[in-house]
């Protein structure tokens, strides 16, 4: 028979436990208790779903199939009142009775709610506006409550208060967070770090704090009316959060006769103590003094669990009969010691944990000690009140043993990461706090050890991510929804997308999917192009005729580059497979209105071009007039139906701020003006400018030409840039950014002449439309070429397309239209016609 | 059903917007030369649906590019539905009901 495994408890942490046992081959009849009607879920994303960023349903990790798949009874809405250790019995609220030989207690915590007068109504719980924050039902409950009312009080400026503060906002006008101790989040922050956050709470999120603040009643007999403090004064409000912390649920092992402290007491093995056949998990633990508050420590303690009551059960991968007896003989030895060569059971020996605060524009991190203990304690601390700055590390014996950062979280990663693998320190310390320049502080993937977590969250390792690639799983939301990595608070996902991609590395373990040219055309971009060109097809649509199947929104607007960058004059223009912004050749913005910017190459203009831009601007009441990051006049807020008249009132050509397209060469005075100048970078500039404008391709293409190396115009960060040096040569970079991702470009080619310049950039584009993928900048592509192959193609014509490029090019630079002077007919019926007004203004009365 | 134009004013593939009994209604003529029609204001932060792209399922919103089913307004990304229209041509002329 197999043996009875029991779960009370269907939260985070016995959820994740049953996960362990299953990944495990634990073969056992598993039935679970949970009080709460629902499969489990992220309790953490409760705060994500107050503030209205994350829907209820995105936030289950379990539902009901996945216990029927497991072969899990799941009793929800069951509460279990009493274990009986001897007749190895559980009692549940429903009247059932259980049995089991192996038992997991993993009853999580409650909301501690301290003695305020008012809070409860005799015989009724809670008064009717007050709430905790715990539950999905607790949230549910104060969101339905909070949008019908408007005014909050939280008590409580912990990180649960703080959210449930900012998740409020989101529901009614006003919030105030009264909090007892002197400053928020005092079992995290120091006075100073506390403080720095209450000026950004009170001053960016607009929320009242009141510190030393101890609420002694809540006022209103029916409805809550207010909140009165210990000093006497009065909060008027209609709702009341209860966020002041968190109590073990220890009563069902307590009247069981389990050993109970604050939490339910546990060995290493993660055994209540002295029970052979009960464990315990999660925020209902105690272990070595300890009783945990975040999800990080469950994770560790559901793997040593897992394994040890796996361990009890399967002695040997092939044996039938169960090994009751419980030698120590573990399947997968996790966390485990080894001694003598035989593995014996995992133990758990504690969890370092830092923290984050999940509030947008909020940054808080902090982990360990928050101010010194020892004399000898290293403190390192930088406070930028006014910019609500505030961090420190604090070292001992050369280990980095707490950390806060208030403001900003950018050493976040690094910070927590040495804190909890205790790594070396650098020995210029203010490295810790701050960048100070270098190589960029991005760790490459390769050499991030295999045990290394990324999501801190879910527990998810680098190592498990790759095992998910290489069991099958090629995609990167695949790999999430399998390991969890990024559902937490999500701040890990961009690592995640690095690693599942680079665990993907190399052509042929690639999804099929993830190398297509558009997800709607199930081809990679060589084969694609070659196909079209057997076919002839010049038009989007024939494409998804001929060789995709149905046509697909998402792949338009690529297949559309594509055809136009191979066919240029010949390519069939069909206007729907274009995007907005490339029907109306404008940059369409949040209210829908669109951005319009001439050309100015090089980003010179004239007194007269300046003149005329503000002309029109006033002419036309344009709410903003801007220089842009490219050098140029951007106008901001133009309603699509104004476009034709503003094009045709500035006469300019457009200057392409708004495709996948070739955009501005930006450039320095140079040689002319300057007194360091050894090139005239402005002239080249404008010729590169004048010569590939508005040319489409993969992704944007932004170049730069700049005097000398001290690189004014940013050269050496462009997709590709121009460096004159002495001598009169120049150099070119390539693969630069400086956008999302930083990255200065590989030196491409030095050559003598502009002339070279100019063909040598036009051959390097049309490498790179021609074999980029949709939407990967040059940053991306020119590393994944390889700078050595480019070289050998571009300059050195390896591979004798030198030739044929130049022509595409040429051809491509001959087909160029100004899409501006496409406005006095319309291309399309209604093309300019507005598409609705975003925010519904009051209408002018019309007079008849 | 209301007449509110022409089918003409709407290029294949494309969408318009039609202001119908104070209702600003997104109308799409699918490649397969079939309407659909709904409501114009996308539910995640108000972008113009009519400027999205479309193929016989979806529309793509421009804003923030989530996706709607055309027939039925359900999202198809996760986002609130968005209202959908009866509507027909007939004669080249387009109806929808309000
Ligand atoms: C207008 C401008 C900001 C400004 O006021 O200065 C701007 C505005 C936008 N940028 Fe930018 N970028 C502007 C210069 C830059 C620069 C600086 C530059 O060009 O020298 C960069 C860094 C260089 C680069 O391109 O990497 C830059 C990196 C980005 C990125 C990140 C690209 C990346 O892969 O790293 C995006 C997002 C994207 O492309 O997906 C972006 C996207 C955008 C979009 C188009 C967002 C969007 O999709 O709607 C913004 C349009 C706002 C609007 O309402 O019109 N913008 N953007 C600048 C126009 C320059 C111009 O004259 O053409
Ligand atoms: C709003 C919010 C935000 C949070 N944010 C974070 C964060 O950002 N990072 C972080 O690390 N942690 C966060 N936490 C804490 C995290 O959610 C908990 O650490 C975690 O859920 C604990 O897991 P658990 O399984 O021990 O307890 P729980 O998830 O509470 O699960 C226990 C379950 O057992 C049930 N139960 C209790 N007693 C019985 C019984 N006798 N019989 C049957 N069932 C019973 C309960 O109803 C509950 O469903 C947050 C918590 C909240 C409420
Ligand atoms: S940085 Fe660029 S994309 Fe971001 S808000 Fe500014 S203009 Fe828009
Ligand atoms: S406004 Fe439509 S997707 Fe954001």
């Amino acid at each position: 028979m197999r043996q009875r495994l029991v779960v009370i408890g269907n939260g985070m942490a016995g959820a994740r436990t049953v996960e362990e046992i299953l990944a495990r081959g634990g073969d056992f009849d598993i039935t679970m208790f949970g009080d709460e009607p629902y499969g489990n879920y992220n309790r953490i994303m409760l705060s994500n779903v107050l503030a209205g960023i994350e829907d209820e349903a995105g936030i289950f990790l379990n539902d009901l199939s996945w216990y029927a798949e497991n072969d899990i009874t799941l009793h929800t809405g069951v509460r279990i009142e009493r274990i009986d250790r001897y007749a190895r019995m559980v009692y549940g609220s429903d009247g059932s009775t259980t049995g089991y030989d192996k038992l997991i207690i993993a009853t999580g915590s409650s909301a501690f709610v301290p003695p305020i007068k008012g809070a409860h109504v005799p015989g009724r719980g809670y008064h009717q506006g007050v709430f905790v924050f715990r539950t999905l039902d607790d949230t549910r409950a104060m969101i339905r409550y909070a949008k019908e009312h408007e005014r909050a009080v939280v008590i409580g400026g912990g990180l649960l208060g703080l959210e449930a503060a900012r998740g409020l906002q989101n529901h009614l006008g006003h919030v105030t967070l009264v909090h007892a101790a002197g400053h928020l989040m005092n079992t995290q922050l120091n006075f100073q770090a506390g403080k720095t956050l209450q000026a950004t709470i009170e001053q960016k999120l607009g929320i009242d704090v009141v510190v030393d603040g101890m609420t002694t009643e809540i006022l209103g007999k029916h409805a809550v009316a207010g909140v009165k403090l210990a000093d006497g004064t009065v909060i008027d409000c209609d709702v009341v959060v209860v966020a002041a912390g968190i109590r073990p649920n220890t009563e069902v092992a307590a009247v069981s006769g389990l050993v109970v402290e604050r939490g339910i007491v546990v060995d290493d093995h993660m055994r209540a103590m002295d029970e052979e056949d009960i464990y315990v998990v999660g925020e209902c633990a105690q272990h070595r003094g300890q009783v945990y508050g975040l999800v990080a420590p469950l994770w560790e303690q559901a793997k040593v669990l897992a394994t040890n009551v796996c361990a009890t059960n399967v002695s040997a991968p092939n044996v039938g009969a169960p090994n009751v007896s419980g030698t120590n003989v573990s399947a997968t030895n996790v966390g485990g010691t080894n001694v003598g060569g035989t593995n014996v059971s995992a133990t758990y020996h504690g969890s370092q944990v830092s923290t984050k605060l999940k509030v947008a524009g909020v940054d808080v991190a902090s982990m360990g000690l928050s101010q010194p203990e020892r004399d000898d304690d290293e403190l390192l601390e930088f406070a930028e009140p006014k910019r609500g700055v505030y961090k420190n590390v604090i070292i001992r014996d050369g280990r980095l043993v707490g950390a806060t950062l208030v403001g900003d979280n950018s050493k976040a990663m690094a910070l927590i990461k040495a804190f909890e693998k205790g790594l070396p320190l650098p020995d210029n310390r203010a490295e810790l706090l701050f960048d100070l320049g270098g190589p960029a502080a991005e760790e490459s993937v390769d050499d991030m050890p295999d045990d290394e977590q990324v999501c801190n969250c879910n527990g998810v390792t680098k190592g498990a991510l790759k095992a998910c690639v290489d069991g099958g799983c090629k995609t990167v939301s695949g790999c999430m929804d399998a390991t969890r990595a990024g559902k937490g608070c999500g701040t890990c996902k961009p690592l995640v997308q690095r690693i599942v991609e680079w665990a993907n590395g190399g052509s042929v373990e690639e999804d099929p999917a993830a190398s297509y040219y558009v997800p709607g055309v199930p081809m990679p971009k060589s084969e694609l192009m070659a196909a079209i060109r057997r076919h002839e097809l010049k038009s989007v649509s024939s494409v998804f005729a001929t060789l995709g199947g149905d046509e697909d929104a998402k792949s338009k607007m690529g297949l559309a580059s594509l055809l136009k960058m191979m066919w240029a004059g010949e390519y069939v223009d069909e206007r729907d497979a274009r995007f907005i912004n490339d029907r109306v050749h404008a940059n369409i913005q949040r209210d829908g209105t669109f951005s319009v910017v001439p050309q100015m190459k090089g980003g010179v203009t004239t007194p007269a071009d300046l003149k005329r831009i503000a002309e029109v601007a006033e002419r036309h009441g344009v709410p903003m007039v801007k220089l842009t990051g490219g050098q140029r006049i951007d106008l901001l807020g133009i309603p699509k139906e104004k476009l034709p008249q503003v094009w045709a009132d500035l006469d300019m050509p457009s200057g392409y701020a708004y495709g996948k397209s070739f955009r501005t060469v930006k450039t320095c005075v140079g040689s002319d003006f300057c007194r360091f100048g050894v090139g005239d970078s402005t002239a080249l500039g404008i010729a590169l400018e004048e010569r590939y404008q508005g040319i489409e391709g993969p992704g944007k293409m932004k170049l730069a030409v700049t005097g000398c190396p001290r690189n004014c115009a940013e050269a050496y960060v462009k997709d590709l840039g121009v460096v004159a040096i002495d001598g009169g040569k120049w150099e070119i970079y390539v693969g630069g950014a400086a956008g999302a991702h930083v990255r200065k470009g590989d030196l491409l080619a030095t050559v003598s002449s502009p002339e070279e310049v100019i063909v040598l950039t036009g051959r390097f584009l049309q490498y790179y439309r021609e074999s980029g993928n949709w939407l990967e900048r040059t940053y991306a592509w020119v590393p994944r070429v390889g700078i050595e192959k480019i070289r050998a193609v571009v300059v050195d014509d390896a591979e004798g397309i030198a030739a044929a490029l130049d022509a595409a090019m040429d051809a491509a630079v001959g087909a160029y239209r100004d899409p501006w002077k496409e406005r006095a007919e319309p291309a399309t019926p209604g093309q300019f016609r507005t598409s609705l007004p975003l925010t519904v203004l009051p209408q002018v009365p019309v007079r008849a | 059903m209301k007449p509110i134009g022409s089918v003409h004013d709407i290029p294949l593939g494309e969408g318009r917007t039609f202001a119908v009994d104070g209702r600003m209604i997104a109308v799409f003529r699918l490649r397969d030369g079939s309407v659909r029609a709904l409501s114009a204001v996308c539910p995640h932060r108000g972008g113009p649906l009519a400027d999205g792209q479309i193929d016989l399922k979806q529309v793509v919103c421009p804003l923030h590019l989530y996706a709607w089913d055309l027939a039925t307004g359900c999202s198809l990304s996760g986002q609130d539905p968005v209202t959908s229209y009866p509507v027909r041509v007939d004669d080249d002329q387009l109806f929808v009901e309000v």
